[in-house]
């Protein structure tokens, strides 16, 4: 290809400013190269070999390893638990949240502002976001103890009832790992939606007033058609939450992941697998299946996200 | 035609972003290619008291599970006497509770450290390293002259059991140096003072759990619900001692029907019962520290534990406690087994690795723990019972330690052990989640089986599992 000389000129133009870009970017490119796409499609690599973590040459088997976690019971009841995970964590933190955040900015006796001390509130509601999910999770060890020492049972047993297995009945210990992701996620909505809140004219709560419109209305109504974009992001935010939940079930739960299987997510058979059985060929397989769970995620989000936006 | 400056400059550039780049992405999650260089040289001569050839000047690199024992042992015990023997050899010592995080990258890195206590929760799978060949042959040591004495064998000076369970694929490659012998764990003290008889009989044993619930002053029984792994030992044992010691073999060597079996059914059953009735409250919620410290505490009679227990609880059990344990009661009358019959197993593993520079060091330094003062000094420390026989005679030992080594010498050869559940870590994991199940009454004895049946069946049909017979 023959190129002119007076368009090879403004080539160097843009060159120019290319290079400028370039040093800029070269650092960061590089390293998330090498430390974040290079090891991902490592991994995709690894998926299709033997390899237990030790030798150098991993054989090449296929797709054998994918051939395999189709008939992996306890992988596809993880995947349920992501599933269901990926449905309730955002519906009820998003609930939750709203409704604080309803109250603390427009719950007041006028509706224009929150309720009596929404500030301290604001602030309590925050501290569970500001603790490491390690120490959340070894905290919550002791509020389910199954005796007279734990937070819950004690009082349930000084009333004179039988104690509840939070974390050992396999019946509830999933819907304790919900509470306490719940319970850590409100915090951090409530503030994202008050922000959301500060940002929508006060004219128009005061405008809706005027026409004769209840705190009911007022939220279904005004409050969350104009919030509805922060609302789509935190659902995106708390489906990847959901997605790869695995610090507060690997720490809290009984046998990381039980009893029975019955809190274990995809991402804790990943590490079961790789770390504790050096099966990582198979694990990275594993992976591979939860990173498509992730894109599929992702795409359907953005597609269901394309909404109009009501200007104001 | 138009090759510009301007552009072979970019390209330059682009070159050189590249270049690191490709290299460091070779460097990167997978594993080094090309085999890595066979760093041990030709060994240095080999003697009587040097048997292995340990090459003078050459380190020796040691890195020491830092759990229930500590490291001081090391430090203090084995080391000075490896030290003593070859003052110019460089003893590098480490420790720490992540003995896969750190050294698992080592081992694909292809340097490894020469001599490893792969123990713990987080320690590095022994079938991994052994289908790799990692696991140095320690055949030579077992055929080596002991250090005390040159005219009697390692071999000779350790339980036989330490070799049957340290064998992989026909090669002896793991030294388990302490012996863990199992039991059901009770207070000396409380059995004395109520007046209770340690149970012979299985009747005898329930009708102990009956009365013990009935006096109101403590639960009959308890285990570490969180980690049932401490349930299905002493289920095992009952089946064995039913059935005989190929009810284990059977199971360990994944056969058809090995977990449906009459013995392994009966046992099933007599737990599940207990489960129903005797279990302390709240026990399938409790971890193996606060069953045992409940225990400290008099709140429940007896636990299935092992010869570790005594050191891990020294700092909340009373002074007048006094741990003992007793084995298995006679289950049907017609048991396989005589009474008596104990699980024992070697603990505390230790390897050297093949591909290390100086793997004739770390079998020297083996052959030095396994010194009857090396063993000894650390029972002492540590209050437990080592592999290597009569090496804490004449030493002040503790009543749970005395308790458990009277119980191995009244069994005799009569002792049992599986090791399923550490060549297949998935069999494990499904074990312990049903035995959970079982003793909490969420599966029948017949479904508890059933299940392990088939998740023994699922590993034996996955061909990329590594199988081992025993």
């Amino acid at each position: 290809m023959t190129l002119e000389p007076r368009r090879g000129v403004s080539l160097y133009q843009r060159y120019r400013r290319g290079l400028f870009i370039t040093a800029f970017l070269a650092a960061p490119v590089t390293l998330y190269l090498i430390y974040v796409i290079s090891p991902n499609l490592q991994a995709f690599y690894i998926a299709m070999t033997d390899w237990r973590g030790v030798t150098a040459t991993p054989a090449f088997i296929g797709l054998d390893n994918f051939q395999r976690l189709l008939g992996d019971s306890v992988f596809w009841k993880a995947v349920t638990h992501n599933v269901a995970l990926l449905v309730l964590l955002p519906v009820v933190t998003i609930v939750i949240a709203l409704f604080f955040a309803f109250l603390l900015n427009l719950g007041g006796r006028q509706g224009v502002s929150g309720i009596r001390g929404s500030t301290f509130y604001r602030v309590v509601f925050f501290f569970p976001q500001v603790l490491a999910v390690t120490i959340v999770a070894v905290l919550f060890q002791q509020v389910f103890r199954p005796d007279g020492s734990g937070m819950l049972n004690g009082p349930l047993m000084a009333l004179g009832l039988e104690p509840v297995g939070f974390l050992s009945d396999p019946d509830v210990a999933f819907w304790s790992v919900l509470g306490v992701l719940v319970w850590q996620a409100v915090g951090f909505y409530v503030v994202l939606f008050s922000a959301g809140l500060a940002g929508i004219p006060r004219d128009m709560f005061e405008a809706a007033q005027i026409d004769g419109a209840n705190r009911i209305t007022l939220f279904f109504r005004v409050t969350l058609p104009l919030l509805w974009d922060t609302v789509q992001v935190a659902w995106v935010y708390l489906g990847i939450l959901a997605m790869d939940v695995f610090a507060i079930v690997w720490v809290m739960t009984d046998q990381q992941g039980g009893p029975d299987w019955s809190t274990t997510v995809m991402a804790a058979e990943i590490y079961r697998n790789a770390f504790e059985y050096f099966r990582f060929g198979y694990a990275s397989a594993l992976g591979v299946v939860m990173f498509l769970f992730t894109v599929g995620f992702a795409i359907l989000s953005l597609r269901l996200s394309r909404r109009e936006r009501i200007e104001y | 035609m138009p090759h510009t400056p301007h552009i072979s400059r970019r390209d330059l550039l682009r070159a050189a972003a590249l270049v690191p780049a490709a290299g460091a992405l070779a460097a990167c999650a997978t594993p080094a290619s090309q085999p890595p260089a066979t760093s041990s040289a030709a060994p240095a001569a080999t003697s009587a008291a040097n048997p292995f050839g340990v090459a003078d000047g050459k380190p020796l690199e040691v890195w020491i599970f830092d759990g229930g024992f500590g490291q001081q042992y090391a430090t203090d015990i084995h080391q000075p006497l490896f030290k003593s023997k070859y003052p110019n050899v460089e003893v590098k010592h480490n420790s720490t509770k992540e003995i896969t995080k750190v050294l698992q990258p080592r081992f694909a890195g292809g340097n490894p450290p020469e001599v490893i206590d792969n123990s713990g929760a987080n320690a590095m799978d022994f079938g991994a390293l052994a289908q790799d060949g990692q696991l140095q042959d320690l055949t030579a040591l077992l055929d080596a002259p002991s250090w005390d004495d040159p005219n009697v064998k390692v071999r000779d000076t350790i339980d036989q059991s330490v070799i049957d369970i340290g064998t992989y694929d026909g090669k002896f490659s793991v030294l388990g140096y302490v012996n863990y012998i199992h039991g059901i764990w009770y207070s000396q003290k409380v059995f004395t003072d109520n007046g209770w008889e340690v149970p012979k009989t299985w009747d005898a044993f329930l009708a102990l759990c009956e009365t013990i619930k009935k006096s109101g002053k403590m639960a009959p029984f308890t285990y570490a619900g969180k980690h049932p792994q401490y349930l299905y030992e002493p289920l095992l044992t009952m089946a064995a001692k039913i059935g005989g010691n190929e009810v284990l073999v059977a199971v360990d060597n994944l056969e058809d029907g090995a977990w449906t079996a009459e013995p392994m059914k009966a046992a099933a059953e007599r737990w599940a019962e207990v489960g129903a009735k005797y279990l302390m409250q709240g026990t399938a919620g409790l971890d193996h520290v606060q069953t045992q410290t409940a225990q400290n505490k008099y709140q429940v009679a007896m636990l299935p534990c092992g010869s570790w227990l005594e050191n891990e609880q020294k700092t909340t059990t009373p002074d007048d406690f006094a741990y003992a344990m007793f084995p298995i009661p006679d289950v049907t009358g017609s048991d396989a087994m005589p009474y008596g019959t104990l699980h024992t197993q070697p603990g505390e593993n230790f390897i050297v690795s093949a591909k290390s520079a100086h793997p004739q060091a770390g079998m020297e330094y083996l052959r030095g723990m396994l010194s009857k003062k090396a063993a000894g000094d650390f029972s002492e420390l540590v209050t437990t019972v080592t592999v290597v026989k009569g090496a804490s005679e004449g030493r002040e030992i503790s009543p749970g330690v005395t308790s458990a080594s009277q119980a191995v010498a009244a069994a005799g050869d009569n002792t049992v052990y599986y090791r399923a559940f550490a060549w297949y870590g998935p069999l494990n994991d499904e074990a312990k989640a049903a035995t959970g199940e079982l003793m909490s009454g969420g599966l029948t004895p017949q479904a508890y089986l059933e299940r392990m049946q088939k998740k023994a069946d699922e590993i034996k049909n996955d061909s990329s599992i590594k199988k081992y017979t025993r």
